[in-house]
């Protein structure tokens, strides 16, 4: 399974790049899920999976007795998935806000910290340059 | 030794609050402190003159072996002597040359600082230490040139000294942690002892230039020598302590230290030579042709430390008595003259010799010691610039061949120090008073006093008030035995028969006068040579700065393009070219040899996951997207429920609900997604590229860590001591709230400033209106 789950974290992370890439911040966001989800699995993964039995001592025992799934990897996960939501909580409050003062998404015309001249202004995606003169 | 350093750098600390509390006689309340450390320099005298080395250390850097480590010898004690000394008259003469002025109490600082880290670089033993020292001075000085930092041609003078210099410290830590390599050890007296012969070394050479770019640069030898004729734009007390007694002394002390370590080699000898005797006799012929009071000081300065260059280069044994003799000759007269140029500019307003005659009726007092300087500048008896002089012919006939030829330069150079003599002193103080000359008026004790007490002591030196044997033997021997490495002593003496260095003198003396005479002639023919050559390295320099700077800009241009996209294309390509490349060049790509165990249940989340995740990408609608990332979500969550981990498996479910609700809460407020969002075409396919580039690499490090045995002793630890040490029976939960409890609380805090942070943001204005609406415009 671990090597299935591989090439799936591979996919996930590839898919999770692109979006990164994108022009528009929403979809570099969905971007930064996925990753943070891609990320979870990889903990999992490299420390091994182990079908159903979770680590949890039984009512007579004192130790937990083999076989059992990993504690350790699923500790470290719980962690990351919280830290991943306040990541992306402030991230989409920022996205959102962003696009309160700026009026765009476009990650291209967000010139605040870096201006340019605004002839060098890249054009607004999908719409005819009329609309901006007309503005 | 560390409690003189220290002293110095806690008076510079306080020397603002001093001068703003007492005003009026600060500078003499400062001088005491360098006055105090030179009288307890002076205490050695004895002991070091004997030949004893004071060494001090202290650990610093222990876990890279970096000492503060200090030894005083004959070198190290005549610099200090020289640095407290005539610091102590700077201090003084500044507060008379700088009186009313509005940051006079900065200016303390930055000079008494820089009096600090020159002391601590002529101590230091410890090699790196030295280097601190070394760039303390550069900085000190750049503060010092910039004083006047109003002045456009100031600032220039100042960063240009800092570039060159610093340029040249680069070079120089480059040479000395590679002599240290070399040596075994990283203090000079370790480097000394240790007995491996650093001349037969492989990284000899590489040593060698390295530690000479530090050395020339810091000492404005040709080609580098630019700087220090412009640093003239310093107040006059900074060009008289930094820019010709001290600092730019700096690299001759290095030489002389690596003499007996690098030097007597053929390389040595001929570059220091051949660099040396030209510096010395460019400055020379440059001075004569200066009108500028300090710009001929500032050319005599740069023949000066040509000279010492070239003497450390013949390094036979009258070369180096030369060295010393000739070291505190020129400090003494050099400090004096240029403290006395600045007394006349304080005078009179102008420093141009062309406006200065017949001083002499208003500015006796100046006059006099100026005269007694020049005097010994020229080279003339009784004075001890003569004695060096003598000493500098010796050494130079020793030297055989090379000496002959540089004997040729060194006449023409020390007859110019005489017309120089004649421009500094003669041309502004003779004659019918100018018109500058009529309102001049003699500075007050503060301006004359230190010139008074440098002028005579170069008489008195000379004429044998302290006893020639008792200075000869002791300190300046003390100096020779630092630089040969073996001991030796300077019989000093002003009469010494008639021998080819009294010859040679008093060709040197007829030509200096005929120089002086006919000056008019010496100009014309100068004036070309000049155009040829100090301009042009001066405007070359401009030139490198703008190339520098337009490189820079183009670099900038082409990498900070303000674009999110492409920061992250540089990022992403960057990551998947490390990770990849160490994969491939480190035989890093390992395949798990057995397959382990698959589940159908796993195999169909998995599948869920991957169509999810194209879905995500594929999708035109933003709640598509969002349907397709929760499938992506909701199924790892099964898969952590499946997979043993129902914690996880609950914890994502919910984060993934709470993340959907929020997101599709906002979404109402965003525009929609629009076609070309992801770029132009060209761009999607590089885009895909990178993310299919960066996956690839993930599964090609997850499978070689798979292929590796899991090492399961932490988590054999967790499972055993989980009930017994933490009294819980959910593992997990164990190793988070005990085992790992500082890490949830972590965890809780970032949580915690995340919401914070959200709040502010939300509640946050920017008093900022949007000026016409660019995409979208449907603000909610």
């Amino acid at each position: 399974m671990e090597i299935v789950m591989a090439f799936v974290i591979g996919i996930m992370v590839a898919g999770s790049v692109y979006l990164l890439l994108s022009r528009n911040l929403l979809r570099v966001l969905f971007g930064v899920i996925l990753l943070s989800n891609a990320v979870n699995l990889v903990i999992l993964t490299v420390g091994g999976l182990t079908l159903g039995l979770p680590p949890l001592i039984g009512p007579e025992a004192k130790v937990l007795e083999a076989p059992y799934s990993n504690p350790l990897p699923q500790a470290l996960i719980l962690t990351a998935i919280v830290i991943g939501f306040g990541l992306l909580s402030f991230a989409l409050v920022l996205v959102y806000r962003g696009y309160q003062e700026l009026g765009t998404l476009d990650s291209d015309r967000m010139r605040v910290a870096e201006p340019c001249d605004p002839a060098e202004m890249p054009a607004p995606v999908g719409e005819p340059a009329k609309t901006r003169e007309a503005a | 030794m560390l409690t003189a350093v220290l002293a110095i750098f806690v008076l510079a600390a306080l020397a603002p609050t001093v001068h703003r509390m007492t005003p009026s006689f600060s500078h003499w309340l400062l001088a005491l402190v360098p006055a105090a450390i030179t009288v307890w320099f002076a205490t050695f005298l004895g002991p070091v003159g004997a030949g004893e080395v004071v060494t001090q250390s202290i650990p610093w850097i222990p876990t890279l072996g970096v000492e503060l480590a200090f030894r005083l010898d004959g070198l190290s004690l005549l610099f200090a002597l020289l640095i407290t000394g005539i610091g102590t008259f700077i201090v003084i003469y500044s507060g008379g040359y700088l009186h009313g002025h509005e940051h006079q109490g900065r200016f303390y600082l930055f000079i008494i600082a820089f009096m600090g880290a020159m002391l601590g670089l002529v101590l230091a033993d410890d090699i790196i230490t030295l280097f601190v020292f070394w760039e303390l001075t550069s900085i000190t000085s750049f503060l010092l040139i910039g004083f006047n930092h109003e002045d456009a041609s100031s600032r220039r003078s100042a960063v240009q000294a800092l570039l060159v210099t610093a340029f040249g410290g680069l070079a120089l830590l480059a040479g000395l942690v590679l002599l240290g390599i070399a040596a075994g050890s990283f203090t000079l007296s370790g480097i000394e002892a240790s007995g491996i012969d650093i001349r037969a070394h492989a990284l000899y050479l590489p040593i060698l230039v390295l530690i000479l770019l530090g050395a020339f640069t810091k000492s404005a030898q040709v080609p580098f020598h630019f700087w220090l004729p412009n640093a003239m734009d310093a107040p006059t007390p900074v060009s008289a302590y930094l820019h010709s007694a001290t600092m730019v002394k700096a690299g001759v002390y290095l030489l002389a230290r690596m003499n007996p370590t690098l030097g007597a080699t053929e390389v040595w000898t001929i570059t220091l030579a051949a660099f040396g005797t030209v510096t010395a006799l460019w400055g020379g012929l440059m001075a004569l042709r200066s009108t500028d009071l300090k710009k001929v000081l500032a050319y005599t300065t740069l023949m000066a430390l040509g000279t010492l260059v070239m003497l450390v280069g013949l390094g036979t044994e009258y070369a180096m008595k030369a060295y010393a003799v000739f070291l505190l000759a020129h400090s003494l007269y050099k400090g004096a003259l240029f403290m006395g140029a600045g007394s006349v500019d304080h005078g009179t307003g102008t420093r141009d010799v062309r406006e200065l005659s017949g001083l002499w009726q208003k500015m006796k007092i100046t006059g006099v010691f100026i005269a007694l300087a020049a005097l010994s500048m020229a080279g003339l008896p009784p004075f001890f610039g003569f004695i060096g002089k003598e000493f500098m012919y010796e050494g130079m006939l020793q030297a055989g061949t090379l000496g002959l030829l540089v004997v040729a330069g060194m006449v023409i150079a020390n007859a110019t120090m005489l017309g120089a003599a004649g421009l500094v002193f003669w041309k502004p103080f003779t004659g019918q008073p100018s018109e500058a000359a009529e309102h001049a008026h003699e500075g007050g004790p503060s301006l004359w006093l230190g010139p008074a007490v440098l002028a005579s002591l170069g008489l008195a030196l000379g004429l044998g008030a302290i006893p020639h044997e008792g200075l000869g033997e002791g300190l300046l021997g003390a100096v020779a035995t630092s630089l040969k490495g073996e001991a030796a002593k300077v019989d000093l003496y002003l009469w010494h028969g008639l021998t080819p260095a009294l010859g040679i003198s008093v060709v040197t003396i007829a030509l200096g006068l005929g120089m002086f005479l006919g000056l008019g002639g010496v100009k014309r023919g100068l004036d070309g040579l000049a155009r040829a050559s100090r301009v042009n390295v001066d405007a070359a320099w401009d030139h490198v700065l703008a190339g520098l700077n337009a490189v820079a800009v183009a670099v900038t241009r082409a990498t900070q393009t303000g674009k999110l996209r492409d920061y992250m294309v540089w990022t992403f390509t960057g990551i998947t070219l490390m990770l990849g490349g160490t994969l491939l060049l480190r035989d890093g790509i390992l395949l798990p040899r057995e397959m382990p165990e698959t589940s159908y249940l796993g195999i169909f989340m998995a599948a869920l996951m991957v169509v999810g995740t194209i879905g995500t990408i594929l999708a035109f609608s933003r709640l598509a997207a969002i349907v397709s990332l929760s499938v992506v979500g909701l199924s790892i969550a099964m898969f952590f429920l499946v997979y043993g981990a129902p914690d996880v498996g609950i914890t994502q479910l919910m984060v993934e609900t709470l993340t959907v609700i929020i997101i599709v809460l906002v979404l109402a407020k965003l525009p929609a997604f629009r076609k070309g969002e992801d770029g132009t075409g060209g761009e999607r396919a590089r885009n895909g590229a990178i993310a299919v580039a960066m996956g690839a690499v993930t599964t090609a490090i997850l499978l070689a860590v798979i292929a590796v045995p899991y090492e399961l002793d932490l988590t054999r630890y967790f499972a055993e001591q989980s009930y017994v040490g933490g009294y819980g029976r959910n593992v997990v939960n164990v190793i988070l709230v005990d085992f790992r409890a500082f890490d949830t609380l972590g965890e809780v805090t970032v949580v915690a400033v995340a919401g914070l942070g959200v709040l502010a943001l939300l509640k946050a204005r920017m008093g900022r209106t949007r000026t016409g609406s660019q995409a979208g415009g449907d603000q909610p």
